[in-house]
């Protein structure tokens, strides 16, 4: 599995295809990444052999029946989750543990506390997030795969001077598992981690808006400061 | 294999120790989330049915299980259509805060089971339900998400007929065992 994304290129090919979240075909993929589309096809369906991602075909023109061309192939990440552990490491059943403990115990204003302190030592000296791109940045950098959603609200809309309307949302569950097993917990913990590390007094804050298949917190400019 | 699948749905029943009174001011932030978490139900994808007070917009009112104790009885047409608006809409965030409003259960609080589509459970059938789960643990006729049973099983280890026994706890043993 590790090998497997060795190459640079098949590296940035995965990225690229896993950012987007939708089907992504081989000429675009191709270009995203700068290489020749036969070469990126290549990586691709090693990629899908590998179980990374997923493929299927599609017609991209829209058009359909006889004419109307073969069928392009396109790319989703795969949805299993991998991890990799050397030498072999068993958290997840440490984590799942201590979770069902915590869950019958109540413990959930402890596990919140200990999750804002952790969320704020991760931030270290910095300043509260300032805005939302580099709330994005910070989310990223812990596998959040943050994006940017535009203004849902309808009126206001543009946020201000930052330059970015919206909200930002995440793709990616870091604690899934756990959190599919014990939601309100491990969502609450989720969420006193980013109040931790976004802070609660500055320009931008975390908020619970769970959607399925998504993070169930939300980064956005704070009602304060929109005035 | 006579008998023609019927269609089912998935019922459901919480029960919930309030630790001050309902109209207490620590508990108003769960007051103020009722309506809005209880419209977001009535909207959601799957959901079929939930119990509510005569003349009231929700089951607060109602007291089968205690007198301090609130229930919360719904149908929905799957599993992952109550999954989705329990854990993944506003209906988390209320989830995420319970601490605040509510006692910890050392008993099971919840419980599914699934019932013909069409039917809507009594708050006595709910309350047996969740004593059979609290009783023989989970079970095809009562269970929860961590451990749950398809329809189809769930119909394979049922017994034909609805002539399943009649021991409905008297209310107050109910709070009892709470």
């Amino acid at each position: 599995m590790i090998a497997v994304l060795q190459d640079p290129v098949r590296r940035r090919l995965y990225e690229y295809v896993a950012a987007q979240g939708r089907e992504v075909g081989r000429n675009e993929a191709a270009e995203a990444v700068g290489v020749a589309r036969t070469l990126a096809a290549h990586h691709l369906d090693r990629l899908a052999e590998a179980g990374l991602l997923e493929s299927g075909s599609r017609r991209l023109t829209g058009r359909s029946g006889p004419g109307a061309g073969r069928p392009a192939k396109v790319y989703t990440r795969a949805l299993v989750e991998r991890s990799v552990s050397l030498p072999a490491r068993d958290y997840r059943t440490a984590a799942e543990l201590l979770a069902e403990v915590a869950e019958e115990a109540g413990l959930d204003a402890g596990l919140c506390a200990a999750a804002r302190r952790r969320g704020e030592a991760l931030r270290g000296a910095a300043a509260p997030c300032g805005d939302l791109a580099e709330a994005m940045g910070l989310l990223a950098a812990r596998g959040y795969e943050p994006h940017i959603e535009a203004g849902e609200e309808g009126e206001g809309g543009e946020g201000g001077e930052g330059g970015l309307g919206g909200v930002v949302r995440m793709r990616n569950c870091p604690f899934h598992t756990v959190a599919e097993r014990f939601p309100p917990l491990v969502c609450g913990m989720n969420l006193a981690l980013l109040e931790g590390l976004i802070g609660t007094d500055g320009p931008v804050r975390a908020r619970m808006d769970a959607r399925p298949g998504e993070c169930c917190v939300v980064v956005e400019v704070s009602k304060t400061n929109e005035h | 294999m006579t008998k023609p699948t019927r269609a089912a749905h998935l019922a459901q029943l919480n029960v919930a120790t309030l630790l001050h009174p309902i109209d207490d001011p620590r508990i108003a932030p769960f007051v103020e989330a009722l309506d809005p978490v209880n419209a977001a139900a009535d909207g959601a994808p799957g959901f079929v049915w939930r119990l509510v007070g005569e003349g009231e917009s929700d089951a607060t009112g109602l007291r089968p299980a205690g007198e301090d104790v609130i229930v919360n009885l719904s149908v929905w047409e799957s599993q992952e259509a109550l999954w989705d608006f329990a854990y993944r809409s506003g209906h988390l965030e209320v989830m995420r805060r319970r601490r605040e409003w509510f006692e910890r259960h050392v008993e099971a609080h919840m419980v599914l089971w699934w019932v013909p589509a069409g039917h809507l459970p009594t708050v006595g059938e709910a309350l047996d339900r969740l004593a059979e789960l609290r009783e023989h643990g989970p079970s095809p006729r009562a269970f929860t998400f961590a451990s749950s049973y398809t329809a189809t099983e769930a119909a394979r280890h049922l017994p034909p007929a609805q002539t399943v026994r009649s021991l409905r706890p008297e209310p107050a043993d109910e709070s009892a065992a709470v």
